[in-house]
């Protein structure tokens, strides 16, 4: 479906306009800042990604024997704390997110350039505190800081951990602020709210959670290290502390946070799958209010990480029905995307290929949350593989396709390169088998009530966690596979069209790769969003066979 | 074959075969949902792929269609939400005369004592068809008691007991794990749960003991000199403890509190928390003068003494087989 009017190659854009180190380090454009952003938070994902295989490679068998226990509490902690707070919760927001914001809603940038430039630095310093944190001997409290470990038991880098965090939320809150701001006040003439991308819509959401739920983490981390450096009492019961306050602090942060990851995520599938089968998104508005109810009743459930935590009864039955609540929007995106597809023009290129994958993985990763939302299942699977497999279908199956999809989409326009369409769908191919044989076996594990965070198991454990290693490695292989294609085809790639898959939205109006102020002139919206059916006809080369 | 490679966990409580058969029910229905997704996805995408000269056909939405599977799946989320917490009811609500055992656990151990005075280290005896109710605190982090077999879980805090109950169902030795990460060698705090039948667990637990837990708790309460403020009659600084266990209790500040195991417990390491009505907070704590263990035994004696007449006699409510229990059931 490619068009091959080719550009001139030299034409002035954001890439070319200004060389040098400086002129990258003290941009304000947002396009420049989200490479800043892919940049570094690739960076991280290969951290986080060599935490797991180590991970993975210690469990292929039951005994201890790779590393030593306190190393392997290490690598899971920090896999956790990279990948969560350094890789999924910056991924798409502030990669896609910030290139493509402004774009789809026909501004020059960001509401506030400077403090998107600001946030940047913030998340790099958050960033450099957590590596000279892992290089200085790390910390291994889990992800999850619980007390009174973290505060009184753990001799690790707690503060040092805590404290990177606190840094980087900041960048995550400043972002979100900007988002809002932008899509509020920066909208093209024309674009109105019921005209907005779902990308939109979705990020909007995201950005609400993010400046809503940040602080309270950033706050609870602040308690954290007052009570391990001062000894204050307030979470540790030795110092007249409640350790399950902090679980609440916690987890009303952490929970949201998934919705973080997944929201931008179900943005960019939403996109995709509009572009592909050439059609409107079926049900457009409920599935812009889908997004906002999961940003509000997303606020509304963290307890359910707490149901056999010492919590009364009647706080776990409310935690337990408010879920099932969130889990109603969730459902209706699926039914609403697959919708899309009938009697759609459907093209099976690799951002579809994503999209697809998004859909299967997303599908069981959510119907697993019903099953550890119901108290009965939750009480025996709660802290075991089971949760593990579940949440990685969410946040790597659900989140990190929809990432790579986004990234394959919009590359052309990223980058003003094509990436090789055979390698990257047979990535997207990998990356799904790789993913099912790396995490469905820990499903069975889970119920066979294998818990988390053991370094060394039973016996009886061992075939499922081959089986899982395995496809670990698999999935390793499909998540180099683009970073050396999108690096190769920078250099090598043929050049992009303006708008390579024909698609809608104000950003594929702008050159590939764009100018730095994105639009000639201010664009004046007049369409709806999705007008695919427009901007299929006038490409009627041949008459539609007769049905 | 599947000794290796086992597909289902054991069930060996009441309680593991009310959770498989939820557990059961929600494969069937997700396996359902993810079927009608995938067949629609698969069908959808062949059916309608891209064909030259063919536009795909454009469809608004359908507010009828959004309607249905919004409410449709809702139901369904309902009966599982009910379902789920009938279960989880039951499992949380030990049955009264339930044997007591009280765990201890630390960094990184399972310490158990039976009511009747057995100690155990990572191992728990239990009998076959006899509910264990298991009264739980830490030394230091959190933990989680954890029995694959039972369906089983329940985190251990420190500061505070937590409870649990179970009744097995199936002689055997059963993994316990703790499930709440708690430091270096966390995956090697596990430890068995050993299920009798009621013959060799008998047998068992004849076996050497420093006599019942409440009796040991009665030596303490006279060695820290609680008894003489607490008297058995009306004339003491401190309340009668007769038949105060379980009972509410009147406090100066006009609220009332049940006097269960938490309540004991805190009286004894924070006394001016919840003074009972008509006494002056005038008890100096005992934070740091008594071990988890002795505490455990402390609140023994203090549950024993909840019929009048049977300070010290032994827990009333563990029933020996002979229904001999002095007092308690006459056969």
């Amino acid at each position: 479906m490619a068009t091959t009017t080719v550009q001139p190659v030299e034409r002035e854009n954001y890439l070319n306009k200004e060389y040098g180190i400086g002129s990258w380090l003290l941009t304000t454009d947002h396009k420049r800042i989200a490479l800043l952003y892919l940049i570094s938070i690739t960076f991280f994902f290969f951290i986080g990604g060599f935490f797991a295989l180590l991970i993975r490679l210690e469990l292929l068998t039951p005994a201890g024997d790779l590393v030593q226990a306190d190393t392997y509490n290490k690598l899971f902690t920090q896999h956790g704390q990279v990948m969560v707070f350094f890789f999924l919760i910056p991924s798409i927001p502030a990669v896609l997110g910030n290139f493509l914001v402004p774009m789809m809603i026909g501004a020059k940038d960001l509401a506030f350039p400077k403090i998107n430039l600001l946030s940047w630095y913030l998340y790099i310093i958050g960033g450099l505190m957590m590596v000279h944190c892992m290089l200085t001997g790390g910390v291994d409290t889990g992800w999850t800081f619980y007390v009174p470990f973290s505060t009184a038991f753990s001799n690790t880098k707690v503060i040092e951990a805590g404290l990177a965090i606190f840094v980087a939320g900041f960048s995550s809150i400043l972002t979100g602020l900007n988002f809002i701001v932008t899509i509020h006040r920066m909208r093209a003439p024309g674009m109105t709210w019921s005209r907005l991308p779902l990308f939109i819509w979705a990020h909007y959401a995201t950005s609400i959670i993010q400046i809503l739920g940040t602080p309270v983490i950033a706050i609870t981390l602040v308690l954290v290290v007052a009570e391990r450096a001062l000894h204050l009492g307030i979470f540790d019961p030795k110092l007249g502390g409640d350790p399950l306050l902090f679980q609440h602090l916690f987890w009303f942060y952490s929970h949201p946070a998934v919705y973080i990851m997944i929201l931008p995520s179900m943005g960019v599938v939403t996109e995709i799958i509009a572009c592909f089968s050439r059609k409107r998104i079926f049900g457009y508005s409920f599935v812009a209010f889908s997004s906002m109810a999961i940003a509000v009743f997303g606020f509304l459930v963290w307890a359910h990480h707490m149901f056999v935590a010492g919590i009364s009864v009647y706080a776990a039955l409310v935690f337990s029905l408010l879920s099932y609540a969130v889990a109603v929007p969730s459902a209706v995106k699926v039914f609403n995307w697959t919708a899309t597809l009938y009697k759609g023009s459907i093209h099976y290129d690799a951002p579809m290929l994503y999209a697809f994958g998004f859909l299967g993985l997303f599908t069981i990763g959510g119907l697993t949350g019903l099953f550890l939302s119901a108290l009965g299942i939750d009480m025996h699977v709660h802290d075991t593989y089971f949760v593990i497999a579940h949440f990685h279908y969410i946040m790597v199956g659900g989140a990190l396709m929809g990432y790579l999809g986004g990234m394959h989409f919009w590359w052309p326009k990223i980058s003003g390169r094509l990436y090789p369409e055979g390698w990257a769908r047979l990535a997207a191919l990998i990356v799904f088998i790789g993913f099912n044989l790396t995490f469905f076996p820990q499903f069975i594990l889970g119920y066979l009530g294998m818990p988390r965070r053991y370094y060394q198991y039973p016996q009886e454990f061992q075939v499922l966690n081959v089986l899982s290693t395995a496809g670990a490695t698999v999935l390793g292989v499909g998540y180099l596979l683009p970073m050396i294609y999108f690096l190769w085809s920078m250099r090598y790639g043929k050049p992009a069209p303006d708008n390579p898959w024909n698609a809608a939205g104000l950003e594929w109006k702008t050159p590939s790769p764009p100018t730095t102020f994105n639009f000639e002139e201010e664009p004046v919206v007049t369409w709806e969003a999705y007008n695919y059916e427009e901007l299929d006809a006038p490409h009627k080369q041949e008459v539609p066979v007769a049905r | 074959m599947f000794d290796n490679f086992p597909l289902w966990p054991q069930q060996a409580s009441t309680t593991a075969g009310n959770v498989d058969a939820l557990f059961i029910f929600l494969l069937i229905v997700s396996g359902l949902m993810t079927l009608l997704i995938f067949v629609a996805v698969v069908y959808f995408a062949a059916r309608y792929r891209h064909r030259k000269g063919v536009l795909a056909e454009q469809v608004e939405g359908s507010t009828p269609l959004e309607l249905t599977w919004s409410i449709i799946p809702l139901g369904v989320f309902m009966v599982i939400f009910a379902w789920g917490a009938v279960v989880y009811f039951k499992s949380r609500t030990p049955p009264r005369d339930a044997t007591e055992v009280y765990v201890v656990a630390k960094q990184w151990m399972w310490k158990l004592e039976h009511a009747e005075g057995q100690r155990e280290i990572n191992e728990l005896h239990v009998p076959v068809g006899r509910d264990v109710k298991l009264i739980m605190t830490s030394q230091d982090v959190i933990h989680s008691f954890f029995v694959p077999a039972f369906r089983m879980k329940q985190d251990v805090l420190p500061g505070r007991y937590t409870v649990a109950w179970f009744r097995a169902t199936k002689p055997g030795t059963y993994h316990l794990f703790c499930t709440q990460y708690c430091g270096s060698q966390h995956s090697g705090m596990i430890g068995s749960i050993i299920v009798q039948e009621p013959a060799q667990y008998e047998a068992w637990m004849s076996g050497g003991t420093t006599g019942p837990l409440s009796a040991t708790g009665e030596k303490i309460f006279a060695e820290l000199g609680c008894v003489t403020c607490h008297r058995t009659d009306s004339q003491g600084r401190g309340p009668n403890l007769q038949g105060v266990f379980g009972k509410p209790v009147l406090l100066q500040d006009g609220r009332t509190v049940t006097a269960d195991e938490n309540y004991i417990r805190e009286s004894i390491l924070d006394p001016g928390a919840k003074v009972v009505n008509g006494f002056k907070p005038v008890m100096p704590t005992f934070q740091g003068l008594v071990s988890e263990e002795q505490l455990n035994a402390l609140v023994a004696y203090v549950k024993s003494m909840a019929q009048p007449g049977q300070a010290g006699a032994g827990t009333s409510a563990m029933v020996s087989p002979q229904g001999s229990a002095p007092g308690s059931k006459v056969q």
